[in-house]
């Protein structure tokens, strides 16, 4: 199974500008897999910055990042979002669907570019969207979901393509202590079932529940402390 | 000049064509500069961001440098009458002395941009982009010519008064007089068929070996290189006159027109696009031993291998088609 | 290939459904781009109409007219001329014809008057254009006055007045006995208008002309192909002021598609960051709003020609009169023979779909490099 290493990582953004300001700066860690992992840290800190270099969805200004032993960090956009699409799942804060559309829409959006046939692309979603227990909300409009039920759209989502790791950015963000409970039990299925999870999260609700492997706490763009 | 709506289109288009083509320039000398694949700062994100608005944009100039193609011959065919002496757009082009440079112009920046477009899809599947810098430097080569092409364009069609007397195709592609043109017109029906039989036969044998075997790329690319002008001489030669069942007209430009079932499109079309496919497989060889292009590469050769292959057996059965099924006997 | 198809059919999918819910801003940008092409369809459908209208009605004409000429204008020619014509090699018949303007002052109008050979009724009688018929509101079997050059007036028994069918080339027009024409303009019986030839071989008419030239050096023979000629050129050129004129049309509506394509709303921007941020790339995004230009194009483009064929052919181009016909009282109403060809839809693409597509290329663009990293922090 692949690990996920960032070595000496560090993120500027609007670099050379009077408003520069440095996100990340000079990040090492090792996340393992089939574990589940916390950041935590207040807003600022970069851990959502941290997520989305995890998470192939930005480059490092400097650094390396390594998934096994392929090089990530100097890829092409075209590669690094093939990398994404087929190994991260991600869950918004905000779960982001898109509205207008069906919960089931939403679930099969990732998969679009893949070219699977539609028929058994809405199979597939429908079927994760029974595992959640929303099967029946599969053609409610997103704007008309509930707050669950929302977040359990995103999460079939984010599990569409099969990926390896699933990354959540301030899940419980939205939820009462009642839903973030199912989350974390959702969580908890998620690695019984081998995913990686990394979870960025400051709602201890989270970081003290029982299945974390690891809490990595994060300070104005550098690493504090690591717990196991 | 005349002011002929689809005069306008075609300045208009050109116009475009021309200011996207100097955009794209912009942006690819600046890449050829600057490109620092390892680097992962704001600069060298915007700049691959960049690619891939060129690439578009080189995608629609090759397609409507190929609509443009034939929208420049119909609209010469249309203007005949204005002129005297012209039967067809053989009349028109010879008007001034741009029309037919024009033309060969337009011609070749279909197949420049062709190799481009080749070029760019090896070079996108390429995880380090290994083809960038000699992608631009090519664009950057093949820029003026669209320019010229533009520019020339416009001076033949500010050169357009109907007052001025010019020949036809007749006398433009017959067997005497001198010029190139005619040379191939008289050039004797037995050997042309002969040569242009042998080349089609090794052009198709070779696109189907290649994309079974892989092997034979450079001959391949060449067979193709040569079938152009060699397919080009024969419709002049004898392919002409059979499709016109008239053993004295060799214009390669009725054969467009309605009354032969606009054949000529068809034939032009499976050829450009068999020839440019077919060179594109030479053209990629060199760049086959780059790390990250060796499984692209040759993937892509055969795919473009199969493309020329389909193309050179629909102009082969046109082309026979027509031959058998002509009152003539030449 | 088949991931491919089935790759443009899952985006095509999600670009329909983007179109619909965002109808308000798609339907203005709709309306303009089908105004625009059928703007330009009516005018070049109309033209080519018309055209070859002319042209049909060319083919029977007679390959060379022989006028004279005197002063550098168009005198009437002598019969004796005839004669000489006769005897050149090559030419099939010469007929010496009849024809002139006749000024209305009451109405203010010019009418084309011709004494064909064969006319059909006696002297006295004369068959009219429908034209004339509404304006000088005669039918048949009224009279209608007419005043000979020397100021008598001669009433006319109306005994025809010609199809709509043949409008365009007879609405003007007054037939008449070559007595009663004589009559009207004082023209003497050994001369005529001008005079008719027909040339057995096409190839050999311009030898001829050179031959009349030669042999009657005050005439100027005027071949059918010139008058084509003529004709073509007055309507490309007709035709080309309007396209011209609407090239500030179509430069307003490249800089609206523009406009259109780059104001992204916060919402669009926010649906493509969470497309990015779930696994589309820029090519994807490129892809996606090609399919968008090409629906709006087609939809566009089709309409726009669908309603200019019917407004051209069906509702005889009621927007276009004034300009394209030119000044005239008397104004033909007609029905034009439906006639398009891939040329011009070839020429109208090239006037319409390019533009809009190059002016939305860049705004495209700027949409699909939307950072997914945006949607992390919102």
């Amino acid at each position: 199974m692949m690990m996920l290493e960032l070595k000496n990582i560090r993120k500027v953004f609007n670099q050379g500008k009077s408003y520069e300001l440095v996100a990340v700066d000079g990040v090492s860690v090792s996340l393992e897999a089939r574990k589940v992992t916390v950041l935590k840290g207040p807003s600022g800190s970069g851990k959502t910055t941290l997520l989305s270099l995890a998470g192939c969805m930005a480059r490092p200004t400097s650094g390396r990042i390594f998934l096994g032993d392929r090089e990530l960090s100097s890829l092409p956009e075209r590669f690094l979002t093939e990398i994404r699409r087929t190994h991260f799942g991600f869950i918004f804060q905000q779960f982001n669907l898109i509205k207008g559309i069906s919960a089931l829409e939403n679930v099969m959006l990732p998969a679009y570019p893949l070219g699977g046939t539609h028929i058994a692309l809405k199979k597939h979603a429908e079927e994760l969207l029974e595992l959640f227990g929303i099967g029946r909300r599969a053609s409610s409009k997103a704007e008309w979901l509930s707050g669950g039920e929302a977040q359990r759209t995103a999460i079939a989502r984010a599990l569409v393509n099969d990926p390896a790791v699933i990354i959540a950015d301030e899940p419980t963000a939205q939820l009462d202590t009642k839903l973030s409970r199912e989350f974390m039990d959702i969580v908890s299925r998620l690695k019984e079932q081998q995913k990686t999870i990394i979870i960025a999260s400051h709602d201890p609700l989270v970081y003290e529940a029982s299945m974390i492997d690891r809490v990595i706490s994060m300070r104005d763009g550098k690493i504090e402390e690591v717990e196991s | 000049m005349i002011l002929h709506p689809a005069i306008i289109a075609l300045l208009v288009s050109s116009g475009m064509i021309s200011f996207l083509a100097l955009y794209a320039d912009y942006y690819g000398i600046l890449i050829i500069r600057k490109w620092d694949l390892r680097s992962g700062s704001g600069n060298q994100l915007e700049l691959e961001r960049r690619t891939y608005l060129i690439s578009t944009i080189l995608a629609y100039v090759f397609g409507f440098q190929l609509f443009s193609l034939f929208l420049y011959v119909y609209t010469a065919d249309s203007l005949c009458p204005l002129f005297t002496g012209a039967m067809c757009a053989v009349g028109t082009l010879k008007v001034n002395r741009y029309g037919f440079p024009v033309l060969l112009l337009k011609l070749a920046n279909f197949i420049l941009a062709g190799f481009w477009l080749i070029m760019n899809y090896a070079d996108n599947r390429g995880y380090d982009y290994p083809l960038i810098r000699i992608k631009y430097a090519f664009l950057a080569l093949l820029t003026p010519f669209i320019v010229t092409e533009a520019v020339l364009q416009t001076l033949y069609f500010l050169g357009l008064h109907p007052d001025i007397i010019t020949s036809c195709c007749g006398s433009l592609f017959s067997g005497t007089g001198s010029g190139v043109t005619s040379s191939l017109s008289s050039f004797p029906p037995s050997p042309m068929k002969v040569i242009f039989f042998v080349t089609l036969v090794m052009a198709i044998g070779m696109s189907a070996l290649f994309s079974r075997t892989g092997r034979g790329a450079y001959f391949h690319g060449l067979v193709s290189a040569v079938l152009l002008p060699v397919a080009l001489a024969s419709l002049l030669s004898f392919v002409g006159p059979y499709i016109y069942e008239l053993p004295t007209h060799h214009c390669p430009f009725c054969m467009l027109q309605k009354e032969y079932g606009y054949v000529g499109y068809p034939l032009y079309l499976t050829l450009l696009s068999g020839t440019v496919s077919g060179m594109g497989v030479g053209i990629l060889m060199p760049f086959k031993k780059r790390a990250s292009l060796v499984d692209v590469v040759p993937a892509l050769q055969k795919k473009l291998a199969l493309f020329s292959f389909i193309c050179y057996i629909l102009f082969t059965i046109i082309v026979l088609y027509r031959i058998f099924t002509s009152n003539l006997v030449l | 290939m088949h991931t491919w198809i089935e790759k443009q059919r899952n985006i095509i999918d999600f670009t329909l459904s983007s179109l619909s819910r965002r109808k308000g801003k798609n339907i203005a940008l709709l309306l303009v781009y089908t105004l625009l092409v059928f703007l330009l369809a009516s005018v070049m459908f109309f033209t080519y109409a018309l055209k070859r209208e002319a042209a049909l009605t060319l083919r029977d004409a007679p390959e060379i007219v022989v006028q004279r000429m005197a002063q550098g204008r168009h005198e009437p020619i002598p019969r004796k001329y005839l004669e000489v014509l006769k005897k050149i090699k090559g030419v099939n018949s010469v007929r010496g014809r009849l024809w002139g303007y006749y000024f209305d002052s009451v109405i203010g109008a010019n009418y084309t008057i011709m004494a064909p050979e064969d006319f059909p009724y006696a002297e006295g009688d004369i068959t009219i254009g429908s034209g004339v018929s509404r304006a000088r509101l005669v039918d048949q079997d009224d009279t209608i006055p007419l005043h000979t050059y020397d100021g008598t007036s001669i009433p006319f028994h109306v005994r025809e007045v010609f199809s709509s069918e043949s409008e365009l080339v007879s609405s003007d027009l007054l037939l008449v006995s070559e007595a009663d024409y004589r009559k009207l303009f004082g023209t003497s019986k050994d001369l005529f208008t001008d005079i008719t030839l027909k040339v057995r071989n096409a190839k050999e008419i311009s030898t001829v002309a050179e031959k009349i030239v030669m042999l009657l050096p005050d005439t100027r023979p005027i071949t059918k192909r010139e008058i084509l000629r003529t004709y073509e050129s007055i309507f490309d050129w007709r035709s080309g002021i309007m396209v011209a004129i609407l090239t500030g049309a179509v430069l307003a509506f490249i800089i609206v598609s523009w406009d259109k394509a780059s104001g992204l709303s916060v919402d669009e921007k926010k649906e493509i960051g969470i497309l990015k941020a779930v696994g589309w790339e820029i090519s994807d995004i490129l892809l996606m709003k090609f399919w968008e230009g090409a629906v709006i194009s087609l939809s566009s483009f089709l309409t726009g020609i669908l309603l200019a064929y019917v407004h051209v052919f069906f509702t005889p181009a009621i927007l276009f009169k004034p300009v394209l016909k030119g000044w005239s009282v008397l104004y033909p109403e007609f029905r034009l023979v439906p006639f398009i060809d891939p040329y011009q839809i070839a020429t109208l693409f090239f006037l319409t779909v390019v533009p809009y597509t190059v002016a939305t290329i860049v705004p495209s663009w700027h949409a699909a490099i939307i950072d997914p990293d945006s949607v992390m922090r919102s």
